[in-house]
């Protein structure tokens, strides 16, 4: 699905990832752990083409394609979806308008019809509903005045709406209460298949225990220092990142 | 510059649609301002003599007066003489007929989608056209006549209607009123006339289009609307004009008077020749809009939607004179390039109980200038008072300039008077929200900015509305951050 070799990026001129390889494969779930400050966000926000960070090397191929040379929309339309940690607030724009705005951009780019008004009513209602969602919810503006947890729902509602081939969740967890997190969850376990994959940043193990990652990788000063199965997450879960990062630096010396 | 300074400037740089001219054949005042002038225009309408003198009279005052400066606008001084006050089409339609018009003329109204034939309207508005100085067309007059609403050039009105014109022209906005307003007084050419009789609801939208073409020639038409009691009317008004290198002179009057239980809805959609990217050309636009909500119950609602002009100098009013009466203004002004726009309201308290709302948001982009300047005054009797203001204003990149003026003065303790303001940049992570969802960030900046202005633009009319939305897009066109 997506090949990630020796990325690096700066953010105002400071190096935050310096040399990432990881390869995901359709199916797989990879979570990215890691202590504050290690460029977790950062590689997230890179693969999905924010602006204020500048790549200084390495590649990116998705499915084969050029990735960074991509613009963010287009990123998007080739199946690139982005849950982000602080979800925006657009005032006077209703969330229906602007979820049917994203999924009829996308349906473009795939070659497909615009979608009804009723279709895109009965499929919104039906994501809406597994989530615990009001429908009013379709016509208040976006994200406004939402709760955090509202505005993490709102999220994974358009990650299922628009169905992407690749899910980067950054930090979905934070600030969701345990019913809220498993809501959640299930959001992202229905979403997943053998043909789309995730990347999950997070700070917890917490969330990895509804979704049950295939990879655990350990991202440290923009380098991913430790790779492993979903066990690797329950080890850093009981011993922290300290002996991880004295590892690191040992091999470093 | 940074990227997304270069996206601003790249999504502001869009071109003025309207700005064609037309060949029309004129027939002209030469260039200057003095009482030949006056008479030539008087004459040319063949005005009655009490319509002249009251213009002489207007100018001799304004002679006395200066321009004004208070606003925040800069420009290099007007030369009066410099303009022409009267230019109209030689063939001009007859009766109804548009067989003996100018062909040219016909042509320029389609291009601007305002046939002046009435089958070929929508159903629903009439329309009176304005071409530089005169009327040169009004729809659907009978239908409206069945049921007694006169709706007529105001040169018509003149003639055809002397005691009821006479009796509130200048009631509301008197010649002395401001150095424009009597410069409008002394020289002013055509516009609209209307009057909804006692109980009637006004079966369609009136509406005025309004379209400067020659040049050096200025703009300066008068609207007077009366709304008589237990009417309703909604007005709307247009305006165009061709992209020229020099600036052309726009200084209108319009004046409504709501009488008990009547009520008046105003939309504008102003859309003068801004002037170029590099701030040349463009309309000067000073305007005096007032309304007079003379009777209890009455009440009156400005909606405004502001692209156009190089300069904007216009605060639509209202006087709450009736008890219970009601004052709205509602306003989207957008400014890019080098536009500057000082606009806003007065709202007047000196009923009881009278209520006004006033909302007003500002775009600026580019390297524009977009104030808000607002007067809400409680006179000393006007007990139970309320007003609710709300000014926003949004800034894309960083060489634009957004300021708000409010002007508040009570004279009775029983008001409530409430204010807010804010001031936002149209934010980066909004658009890149906008883009990880697969829109462009062209659209992305349309949604966010009609988000903002949607308050307002659900006060327009249907189709008014869904043109304003276009229009902004196009204001905006290159211009993101």
């Amino acid at each position: 699905m997506i090949t990630i070799k020796n990325l690096h990026a700066n953010v105002a001129g400071n190096g935050i990832l310096r040399g990432i390889d990881l390869e995901v494969k359709k199916g797989e779930v990879h979570a990215i752990m890691g202590p504050n400050g290690s460029g977790k966000s950062t590689l997230a926000n890179v693969l999905a083409g924010h602006e204020a960070y500048e790549v200084t090397g390495g590649e990116v191929l998705l499915e084969g394609k050029d990735l960074l040379d991509m613009a963010p929309e287009d990123r998007a339309r080739e199946g690139v979806f982005l849950a982000f940690q602080y979800p925006v607030e657009i005032p006077g724009i209703s969330n229906a308008t602007f979820l049917k705005t994203a999924l009829n951009e996308i349906r473009k780019c795939r070659g497909e019809e615009e979608i009804s008004a009723k279709e895109f009513l009965q499929l919104v209602r039906k994501e809406m509903d597994k989530l615990g969602m009001d429908e009013k919810m379709l016509s208040r503006s976006v994200n406004a005045g939402f709760s955090g947890g509202e505005k993490k729902r709102n999220e994974i509602l358009q990650l299922a709406v628009l169905n992407p081939k690749l899910a980067l969740l950054d930090e979905t967890d934070s600030g969701l209460d345990i019913d809220a997190l498993k809501i959640v969850s299930e959001g992202v376990n229905n979403f997943k298949n053998k043909d789309n994959a995730v990347i999950l940043v997070t700070h917890y193990q917490r969330l990895l225990n509804y979704i049950v990652p295939d990879f655990v990788h350990v991202l440290y000063k923009g380098r991913i220092i430790k790779s492993g199965g979903k066990e690797l997450a329950l080890e850093l879960e009981e011993k922290g990142y300290d002996w991880l990062i004295k590892e690191d630096e040992a091999v470093g010396v | 510059m940074s990227d997304d300074m270069k996206v601003v400037e790249d999504l502001t740089q869009s071109e003025y649609k309207w700005g064609f001219t037309s060949n029309v054949e004129a027939d002209e005042a030469p260039k200057g301002l003095n009482e030949d002038i006056i008479r030539f225009i008087s004459a040319k309408k063949n005005e009655p003599e009490w319509m002249l003198e009251w213009r002489l009279k207007a100018y001799k005052y304004w002679l006395t007066m200066e321009e004004p400066h208070w606003a925040k606008s800069k420009y290099p001084p007007i030369d009066y003489q410099a303009t022409k006050y009267y230019s109209a089409p030689k063939k001009m339609p007859k009766l109804n007929s548009l067989q003996e018009a100018d062909p040219e003329l016909i042509k320029t109204f389609e291009k601007l989608g305002i046939p002046l034939e009435e089958q070929k309207h929508l159903a629903g508005v009439a329309v009176d056209t304005v071409f530089d100085s005169v009327s040169v067309s009004t729809t659907f007059k009978e239908t409206l006549a069945e049921k007694g609403i006169i709706f007529c050039p105001i040169s018509e009105a003149i003639e055809k209607h002397p005691d009821l014109f006479k009796k509130y022209l200048g009631s509301v906005v008197p010649p002395t009123d401001n150095y424009f307003a009597a410069l409008n007084s002394a020289v002013f050419t055509d516009g609209s006339f209307a009057y909804i009789p006692k109980g009637v609801r006004c079966p369609m939208e009136l509406s005025t289009y309004f379209r400067i073409n020659a040049q050096n020639t200025g703009q300066f038409e008068r609207t007077l609307l009366i709304a008589d009691e237990g009417s309703y009317v909604s007005y709307l008004e247009g305006c165009t004009a061709p992209m020229r290198d020099e600036n052309q002179l726009h200084a209108a009057v319009v004046e409504l008077v709501i009488l008990d239980n009547a009520e008046i809805k105003y939309s504008t959609v102003q859309n003068w020749f801004p002037g170029d990217k590099d701030g040349k050309g463009g309309i000067y636009n000073f305007v005096t809009k007032r309304a007079a909500c003379r009777g209890r119950n009455s009440k009156v609602s400005w909606t405004q939607v502001e692209t156009g002009s190089a300069i904007t100098w216009k605060y639509p009013s209202c006087i709450l004179q009736g008890d219970n009466s009601v004052g709205e203004f509602y306003s989207v002004a957008v400014t890019n390039n080098f536009q500057q726009a000082d606009t806003g309201t007065k709202m007047i308290h000196l009923g009881k109980n009278t209520r006004s709302t006033i909302i007003s948001k500002g775009i600026s982009a580019g390297k524009s200038d977009n104030s808000y300047r607002g007067l809400v005054k409680v006179n000393k009797n006007a007990d139970g008072a309320r007003n609710f203001s709300q000014c926003d204003s949004m800034l894309m990149g960083d060489k634009c300039g957004a300021h708000t003026f409010p002007y508040i003065e009570i004279d009775n303790d029983t008001a409530i008077v409430e204010h807010e303001a804010t001031t936002s940049k149209v934010g980066e992570d909004q658009i890149f929200y906008l883009n990880q969802r697969g829109i462009s960030t062209e659209d992305a900046v349309n949604m966010i900015v009609n988000g903002f202005c949607k308050e307002v633009f659900n006060k327009l009319p249907m189709e008014f509305a869904v043109e304003a939305q276009k229009l902004l897009a196009v204001s905006l066109e290159g211009s993101v951050g």
